[in-house]
This record gives structure tokens, C-alpha cells and sequence, in this order.
């Protein structure tokens, strides 16, 4: 029985009305958020339509990017995407998995704190931060000191040679790799971290009982047991990698060309957009931009969903086994 | 070699390994708050919040940049803050157990890490394309954009560190859920609720590629939201970029007073965060 409602029966309909509008009022934002993500699909293959249209596939295996001739084909910018993102990965992986192990089963008590808080802000930083200091700082130091000696030693070997010739540019798609993984680190270290800490204690008790050293115990122990959370941490930082724009733009040098040498200027479809969407004359122009930005979304969106739906997975069974 | 030697060994090489990740990890940290501090502060002076961007040669400062920047940031949260925290009360109260909540959440997530290009264009399809000029408006949509995720997710949390026994109380003595949100877990998680908005803050305050196309750049002082306004992050790009020294040292600036907001804004959250006690420290 509602008292309320036997006293003043208008006060009961209005609270009955305010609970209308509230719930009504949340229940229109949480929608407006599932819109957003639609939105922004449609409204991107909107505007991609009259370039995907004119060049059908061509779009995705012509390397040409030529606004001269109103020629244009993603697969240059694709591929810088992509190759900028592995060497991101490459040295972001290791390099994570020594952070988030240090600060998991290494670190004294009083260290942990401090140095996981630095690794947080490391990630607060904005990536337009990353980019302006790998131009002026990292680039240099690269074109003096590491490029020469990259081509050098590994330069005349066979097959992976290749991969270090020409130049010393300083800016180019290592580079671009390199800031891209000194930017992905802490994401994918963080997520690391907390995916190690939901290991059960009895798990590595039951290894160190066994004699296992501290190596062992996270090798055979640790990492195992939260490969699905490390392997959702990994694509979270690629996602990230894959759609960063800032400070890959600063860094890559901007040429729409598939060179065989790591060192040598390229670009991504992010840097390409940032770099030439206010500049864009005409309609196709602009059109095949966006197409790319569709192209970004469709990669990232996946990559990003792979990884949310693994993590996901593994918030859950972190709740059934309390 | 005894085994017992090399699985000491190996554990031994294994540990510093990690141990030098860490330090390579602080490194990179130190080598880019320093690079930061030497050269931003080398062009800190009162001109810096008192004159206009300069034409290439000359001097000047960056206050109309600080005061677009500052405009949309306000716009933005004052669009996105009350939307991702009616999505969020939806998610942690209303709709808690739903299998709409399921998809929004992921959706949700999805947003939380897409590219901030991506939104960047989407904003200059609605608003740039519909409207047919670029605008500080459209900027702070697109910030807002990026705001909305963020306050939905620590929205959610926190209204989720509520006790229930709260909750229940309120609903015993025949209180509405509308008047028990309001009156009983709002105020119960104010802190943490204000937490997201700065964290939302410091996520869109340095964000770059979503206003390279919405609210472009504007050499000049302007107050009108329906024009294109500069804006700290954008003119650090075409100022770094550019090959005039006092550029460069205006935007090396810009990115130091960006940086610093942000840490400040950062370590904010995270003390009101901690305040709250190990229950809040998700």
C-alpha cells in the first residue's frame, strides 16, 4: 500500500510522473549511445559512397594516391596502418609484459604504487605530446645514431636487409612504430597488470610448493591462466595503434608508396586523412578520405570488439570463480 | 651445467629483463616530461596568456588558442557530462541486468577506444557538411563524443560502489526509483561521479585529430561558437609543424600547458578516488 497515494493522490501522480521522465530520460541517453556507434557507420559509408562507388575494388588494391589525376586507392596508406601497428606490437609486447610481471611479482610493496600510477599517467599524455617529441627528439636521435647503423649491419644481409636500406630519413615508418609503441605500452601494461592480479593466489602457492622458480610460476602459472585477458590487452593496445593519428602524422612522413625499406617515409590511412582531409578539392577527393576513415573503422571496429568481447569473457569468469 | 643451474639462471635473466622493461617504460616517461619542461618553460611569459597567435616571424602568445580550447572543452562537457551520466544511471539502475544494458556496455567499450579521427569525420558529416563552414560548435560536439564513453563507464562504477542496503531503504520507506537516485546514490557517489568529469576532461582536453576538421583554427581572437575557433591542440600541430622558430617554441608551449593540465587534472581524480576507500579504487 502506498500512503502517499491514500493521502494526496496528486502527489502520487506526480512522483509517478517524474518516475516516468527520469526513466524515460535515462533510458534516451543509454539508446543515444547505442546510436552513436551507428551513426557513425552510416554517416562514414554516406560520405564514402561516391569514391567506392567510382572505383569499386579497385579502392582496395590500387596503390596510386594521385589528387593530380583524381586517382585514388587505400592500399598504400593500408599497409602503412598495418606494418607501423606490428612494429608497434613487436616491441610493445615484451616490453608491457616485463612492466606488468615487475609490477605484479617483482615490486617491493612501497614501489608498486608509484611506479604503476607513472606507467597511468604515461597513458594520459596526449598522443599529439608523442608526436611532437618523436619529431624533434626521437627522430634525430634515430637519424644520427641508430639509422646509420641499422643500415649498416643489417642493411647487406639477405631477405630482412631489405627491410634496412636506403637513407637514414630519421622520420619514416619505423619511427612511426617506435613513438607508436613507447604510446601503447602503458595501455596494454595496465590492462596486463590487472589481468595478472586476478590469478589466485593458490595457483602460484601450489607452483612455488612444487620448487618452481618465480620464472616458472609466471610462465607456467601466470601467463597461462590469463592468456585470454593478456590476449584481449594486446588487441586493445593494436586497436589503439591502428586508429592513432597525432603522433604517427608528426612522425611518418607523409608518402603515399609502398617502399620495401622500413626506413623510407610512408603514411597511414589516420595520418592521411589528418594530413589532407581540409586540404581535399573536389568531391572525390574528399569522398575517398572518408572511404578510408571507413576502412579504419571497419579494422579497428573489429579489432577493438575481439578484444572488449575477450576481456569480457574473462570479467565473467573472474566473477563465478569468487 | 646442473638444470638447477639454468632454471636459476633463466629465472635470474628473466627478472632483470622485466626489471629493465620497467625502467625503459619510467625512461621514455622522464625523457618526455623533460624534453616538455626545458623547452615549454623556455617560452613561458605573461605573453604567452596575454597575446594572440602570431603570424610567422613575429611574437605573440596563445591566448585566443587557451580560450578556444577552454570554450569547447566547457561546451563539450556541458553536451556530453549530463547524457553519459543519465546512460550510465540507465546501466547501473534501471537497466542493470538487461540484455539492452549488455549491448549498450559493449558498445559502450567499443567507443571508449575507437580512433578520435573517426569521430573527427563523423562530426563533419553531420554538422560541417549540413551547416557548409567549420565551427567551434561542431569541434565541441566532436569533443563531447569522446567525453560520452568515458562518463558513461565511470558513471556506472561508481553508482555500483552504492550499497544496496542504501538503495533498499530508500525503497522501503515507498520512495520512487527516480526520487532514490536523485536523493540517496547521486549524493552517495558525488565524488566519484565528479572523478569521471575530470577524467572526461583530461581525456578531451588534449585531443587533437577530432577538431582538425570540425573547428579548424582561427589565427585571430573570436568569441562566436558558430565560426571556426583556435584551439591549444590544433595550433600546436600547425606550429610544430611549421619551420619558423618562434612557432615551434610557441607550440612546445602549448604542449607543455597542455600536459601539465592534464597530469594536474589526472592526479585530481585519482586522489578523490582514493579518499573513497578500497571499495572505490576500480
Amino acid at each position: 500500500m502506498n500512503t502517499a497515494a491514500a493521502i494526496d493522490p496528486r502527489h502520487a501522480a506526480g512522483q509517478r510522473l517524474r518516475e516516468q521522465l527520469f526513466r524515460a530520460a535515462t533510458l534516451v541517453a543509454a539508446l543515444l549511445v547505442l546510436t552513436l556507434l551507428g551513426g557513425v557507420a552510416v554517416s562514414l559509408l554516406h560520405g564514402a559512397w561516391p569514391a567506392l562507388a567510382h572505383f569499386k575494388l579497385h579502392f582496395l588494391t590500387s596503390e596510386v594516391w594521385n589528387p593530380v589525376t583524381d586517382q585514388f586507392g587505400a592500399l598504400a596508406a593500408v599497409y602503412g596502418t598495418v606494418v607501423t601497428s606490428l612494429i608497434a606490437l613487436l616491441i610493445a609486447i615484451p616490453v608491457s609484459l616485463g612492466i606488468a610481471i615487475f609490477l605484479t611479482e617483482l615490486a617491493p610493496a612501497w614501489l608498486k604504487r608509484p611506479v604503476g600510477v607513472a606507467i597511468e599517467l604515461l597513458a594520459a599524455v596526449p598522443s599529439i605530446i608523442y608526436g611532437i617529441w618523436g619529431l624533434f627528439v626521437l627522430a634525430p636521435v634515430l637519424q644520427r645514431h641508430v639509422q646509420p647503423w641499422l643500415i649498416e649491419t643489417i642493411g647487406p644481409l639477405p631477405i630482412v636487409g631489405k627491410l634496412f636500406q636506403g637513407p637514414p630519413f630519421g622520420i619514416g615508418v619505423l619511427t612511426a612504430g617506435i613513438v607508436l609503441a613507447i604510446m601503447v605500452v602503458p595501455f596494454i601494461a595496465a590492462v596486463m597488470r590487472d589481468v595478472f592480479e586476478t590469478v589466485p593466489d593458490v595457483l602460484k602457492e601450489s607452483g612455488y610448493g612444487l620448487g618452481a622458480t618465480t620464472w616458472e610460476v609466471i610462465w607456467q602459472v601466470v601467463v597461462p591462466y590469463s592468456r585470454t585477458g593478456v590476449t584481449g590487452g594486446v588487441m586493445l593496445g593494436l586497436g589503439r595503434a591502428l586508429g592513432e593519428t597525432m603522433a604517427v602524422t608528426f612522425v611518418i612522413g607523409n608518402a603515399h608508396r609502398i617502399g620495401s625499406s622500413l626506413l623510407a617515409p610512408g603514411t597511414t590511412i589516420s595520418a592521411a586523412i589528418a594530413n589532407e582531409f581540409t586540404e581535399a578539392v573536389g568531391d572525390l577527393y574528399t569522398s575517398s578520405l572518408v572511404a578510408l576513415g571507413a576502412l579504419l573503422f571497419l579494422i579497428t571496429f573489429s579489432v577493438i570488439a575481439a578484444a572488449r568481447f575477450m576481456l569480457l569473457r574473462l570479467e565473467r569468469r573472474a566473477l563465478s570463480s569468487v | 651445467m646442473s638444470r638447477r643451474f639454468l632454471r636459476k639462471l633463466t629465472n635470474v635473466l628473466a627478472l632483470t629483463l622485466s626489471g629493465l622493461a620497467t625502467a625503459v617504460g619510467l625512461f621514455f616517461l622522464g625523457a618526455i616530461l623533460w624534453t616538455l619542461m626545458s623547452r615549454g618553460f623556455a617560452g613561458m611569459s605573461a605573453t604567452l596568456f596575454t597575446a594572440m597567435t602570431p603570424p610567422p616571424g613575429s611574437s605573440g602568445g596563445l591566448l585566443n588558442a587557451i580560450y578556444g580550447s577552454l570554450v569547447m572543452t566547457v561546451i563539450a562537457i556541458l553536451i556530453g557530462g549530463p547524457i553519459g551520466m543519465l546512460a550510465g544511471t540507465y546501466l547501473a539502475e534501471y537497466g542493470r541486468a538487461s540484455p539492452l544494458s549488455a549491448v549498450i556496455r559493449f558498445v559502450n567499450d567499443v567507443l571508449l577506444s575507437a580512433p578520435s579521427i573517426i569521430v573527427g569525420l563523423f562530426v563533419y558529416e553531420l554538422l560541417v557538411v549540413r551547416m557548409g563552414h567549420f565551427s567551434a560548435i561542431a569541434g565541441a560536439v566532436a569533443l563531447a563524443m569522446i567525453a560520452i564513453p568515458v562518463t558513461v563507464r565511470t558513471t556506472e562504477d561508481m553508482l555500483n560502489l552504492v550499497p544496496q542496503g542504501m538503495k533498499d531503504a530508500s525503497t522501503a520507506m515507498g520512495a520512487y526509483p527516480w526520487r532514490t537516485i536523485t536523493s540517496v546514490i547521486y549524493p552517495a557517489a558525488r565524488s566519484g561521479m565528479v572523478t569521471g568529469l575530470l577524467l572526461a576532461i583530461a581525456r578531451i582536453s588534449g585531443e587533437t585529430a577530432p577538431l582538425l576538421f570540425t573547428a579548424l583554427n582561427n589565427q585571430f581572437w573570436s568569441t562566436n561558437v558558430d565560426a571556426p575557433m583556435a584551439n591549444l591542440p590544433v595550433v600546436i600541430f600547425q606550429f610544430a609543424l611549421s619551420p619558423y622558430p618562434n612557432w615551434q617554441q610557441l607550440a612546445w608551449s602549448g604542449a607543455l600547458l597542455i600536459t601539465l593540465s592534464i597530469l594536474i587534472l589526472s592526479i585530481t581524480a585519482r586522489v578523490v578516488v582514493a579518499r573513497l576507500g578500497p571499495g572505490g579504487n576500480r
